[in-house]
């Protein structure tokens, strides 16, 4: 596909892209926000399969009561890598690979703002990724202790004690916080300086927004966790104490410097897809945007409450009474903004004139499935309650009905909604409509069970069981492969698209809005040579 | 597209009927203990509100979907935002309910219960001494001078799969922790080595041990039996592998299991 974009280029320019090489240092040297939008897609797309692979082999242990397949060192391996991938090797990547693609789209640039630094943020990922999986693959092969084994939350001082797994673990974070840092950067000075004449900021689609806020949270938090991580590796080879009481360190400081990361993150991860939802669900009510100014608050108001409720994580750590009910009370606070930008999204749909194309039953899905993961965050922010919850499989439950429906049903909506505009062919409807169905049958097969169980009292993070848990266990695992097998016929659907398809118009949805939309499918190499101006 | 759906509706209702008729756990185990009882109250309310927010928002959605389906409204409407006075109430109205929800049924509760959680020194009429291993249980009453630990007895033979499972599997000890019934007791909890956290479910608590540092809570458990949790917190290779197992009986049970304890400390060769 990229390829048939690459003959397209217009050959005029002082451009370094008009004599672009070709083949493999093509994709190495490029400095063009498509070709790296793809690459950060590609890349997020063989993590996502990593890290399922990883997990089906979790849930494939837990299928049922005993130890069948993996020995527990094995499996905590792979509890710890699948969070690791799926955060920072999936989750955040896909989301730079679509504000890399649509972000210069959307605004009316024809680049983003620093290209080099583009190419540079995303050639430090692949290696970041093969430190953090290679010690697993050594351990397979009988080499050294595996990889990182202590959960992605790294507790100390089990993260101290660790094999040399949890090295690799700290240099790949760091790597994969200097590429974050650097994609934010670029977001952050794209959105400010290469927007559209008469597109002022809050005439700037909530695509745009939703990034910015993400941007801006990732370079607020990713220099913390860094940090954080280094002291880790002191405490492992150089006789610091940061964690270690015997020193006069204090384990659960590491949890305040992780989870002041940690929960941002979930913002880091969502609010990119409340900014592609908005477009997906205009489009295909043929409406405008409902309560955009709202909306963007909303949006400022989420990164804002993120960076101060992170201590909710840990409730069961102890706290003051004082601390516990501040960190309780702000928590709430935040289902302010989120019910606004539900009340939106809903109120965005009334009364129009919807139409249910793959991108839109994904946009729905989301509002819906990340719905209930909203509302069972309620009842986690209740200090005195979360106890029961916390560390069980009603946790883990719900941070999949938040996570999982915004970083994947809401990336697949938003890449199912540019796809035509980037390939230049319609998807298979057909085909998309099956893998919605699938994705919904898989998910909540395998999810609703792990509430079940978790309220049951099963914890998080055990590679055995005690028997009254057997019936939902395998009613989970069996969801686990109908999800993960979607995810295949997600990249059969995209890879049939890229190949042929019906040809797409330069609007290839009838209610599409925005002026990624103005121009032809496949949008030009650099899309806008002259910059359109916005009323 | 239709078989698929009705393969979906299929499942739910399976899942519907099997959750309601088998005799599988899916809600907390009876509550024991004040603070048990209080989670199981704000649980059961949470998933009422919850539940009801959840559908009523679906029902509108699906309603949605039908009404102002393309095939049914060629033309959608226009508007962005609320307009008149009236709509603007009636657009604040859910966030006024919402604040309330937060604040107020779930806040209030909620102010109360972490005082109640938190109140580990009025009344303690014992104190426990509870310390992490890896992998195993420390227990120790340190007013009357007692100390043992508590490991797993479930053979390797029923993890491996080579024998049948038993009743208690991973759920079972060679020592467990017992305790008077209906007498305040004060935990304190701490680790030898990484974080650790001790949960029984049907005591409604839990609280990590940290390593150097004492943490606590309570329980006034009102009824005798076994009681069985697990360690949640990862803590390494056998973190599945280090149940809590609490045996709670009536106050002369205990004044003889203690008295055992203390000749069996004492005596020689120990």
């Amino acid at each position: 596909m990229a390829h048939d974009l690459a003959h397209e280029l217009p050959q005029v320019g002082a451009h370094d892209a008009h004599h672009h090489p070709s083949g493999v240092m093509r994709w190495i040297q490029t400095t063009n926000h498509k070709d790296i939008g793809i690459m950060y897609l590609i890349f997020a797309i063989t993590m996502l399969l990593t890290g399922g692979a990883m997990i089906l082999g979790v849930r494939a242990e837990l299928f049922q009561p005993g130890l069948q397949f993996m020995q527990p060192e094995f499996f905590n391996q792979l509890i710890t890598l699948h969070g690791l991938i799926m955060v920072f090797g999936f989750a955040m990547p896909a989301a730079t690979g679509l504000a890399n693609y649509m972000l210069p789209m959307v605004l009316g640039a024809p680049d983003m703002a620093l290209p080099r630094l583009n190419n540079w943020g995303f050639w430090i990922l692949p290696p970041a990724a093969v430190m953090l999986v290679l010690p697993f693959f050594l351990g397979i092969m009988g080499v050294g202790p595996g990889a990182v084994d202590t959960g992605w939350t790294m507790y100390a001082p089990l993260s101290v004690q660790s094999g040399w797994g949890m090295d690799f673990a700290i240099f790949a974070v760091h790597m994969l916080g200097v590429s974050s840092i650097l994609g934010s950067i670029n977001v952050i000075v794209t959105i400010l300086n290469m927007r559209a004449p008469g597109m002022t900021l809050m005439k700037m689609p909530l695509f745009a927004h939703g990034f910015l806020m993400t941007a801006i949270l990732l370079i607020t938090i990713m220099p913390v966790f860094a940090g954080g991580v280094t002291m880790v590796l002191m405490d492992r080879h150089f006789g610091t104490h940061f964690f270690t009481a015997a020193g006069g360190g204090d384990p659960v400081l590491w949890q305040h410097i992780f989870w002041f990361m940690g929960h941002p993150e979930v913002y880091v991860l969502l609010l990119p897809i409340c900014g592609v939802v908005p477009h997906v669900l205009t489009a295909f009510s043929r409406k405008t945007v409902y309560g955009y100014k709202a909306q963007v608050y909303a949006m400022w108001g989420i990164a804002v409450l993120a960076v101060m409720v992170w201590a909710h994580h840990m409730f069961t750590s102890g706290m003051s009474t004082g601390a516990q009910m501040y960190f309780m009370y702000s928590t709430m606070l935040i289902s302010l903004p989120l019910a606004v930008l539900f009340f939106c999204w809903i109120a965005t749909l009334w009364r129009g004139s919807l139409s249910f194309e793959t991108p839109m039953l994904f946009a729905v899905g989301f509002i819906i499935l990340f719905g209930w993961g909203g509302l069972t965050g309620l009842v986690l922010a209740d200090a005195a309650a979360d106890p029961q919850y916390h560390n069980g499989y009603f946790l883990v439950a719900h941070f999949h009905y938040a996570l999982y429906p915004t970083t994947v049903m809401g990336a697949m909506a938003g890449i199912y909604y540019w796809l035509p505009k980037w390939t230049g062919h319609m998807l298979d409807e057909r085909l998309g409509k099956i893998h919605f169905w699938i994705v919904m049958l898989g998910f909540n097969l395998t999810f609703i069970p792990q509430f079940l169980v978790g309220l049951g009292g099963m914890p998080r993070r055990i590679p055995d069981y005690p028997l009254m848990f057997a019936e939902w266990n395998m009613l989970s695992s069996i969801g686990a492969f109908i999800l993960g097998s979607s995810h295949l016929l997600f990249i059969y659907i995209v890879v049939k698209c890229v190949r042929g398809g019906k040809k797409a118009e330069a609007r290839s949805w009838e209610g599409a809005q925005g002026l990624e939309w103005t121009v032809p499918s496949p949008a030009p190499y650099h899309t806008f040579e002259v910059q359109p101006t916005v009323e | 597209m239709r078989g698929v759906k009705k393969l979906v509706l299929g499942v739910f209702a399976a899942l519907g009927f099997s959750s309601v008729w088998a005799a599988y756990t899916y809600s907390f185990p009876e509550p024991v203990t004040p603070i048990a009882r209080e989670t199981l109250h704000v649980h059961n309310l949470f998933m009422v509100i919850a539940l009801t927010l959840f559908f009523a928002v679906l029902a509108l959605m699906l309603y949605s979907f039908w009404a102002h389906h393309k095939s049914r409204r060629a033309n959608a409407a226009t508007f962005t935002g609320p307009s008149s006075r009236k709509q603007w109430l009636w657009t604040l109205l859910p966030f006024a309910c919402l604040l309330i929800l937060d604040y107020g049924v779930f806040g209030i509760p909620a102010f109360h219960a972490v005082k109640m959680y938190e109140n580990t020194r009025e009344d303690a009429e014992l104190v426990v001494k509870v310390t992490g291993n890896q992998w195993f249980w420390q227990y120790e009453f340190p007013g009357q001078g007692v100390k043992y630990s508590s490991r797993l007895t479930t053979p390797r033979d029923q993890i491996d799969n080579l024998s049948p499972k038993g009743e208690h599997y991973l759920l079972e000890v060679d020592q467990p922790l017992v305790l008077p019934v209906n007498k305040k007791i004060r935990f304190i909890t701490t680790s030898n080595d990484v974080i650790h956290s001790w949960w029984v479910p049907a005591f409604g608590v839990k609280r990590d041990a940290v390593p150097g540092f004492l943490r606590e809570f309570w329980a006034t458990v009102e009824k005798t039996g076994t009681y069985r949790g697990q360690c949640s917190e990862l803590c390494g290779k056998e973190h599945g592998f280090m149940p809590v197992v609490v045996n709670v009986v009536s106050q002369e049970e205990f004044d003889t299991w203690l008295a055992g304890m203390k000749t069996a400390a004492t005596a020689p060769g120990n």
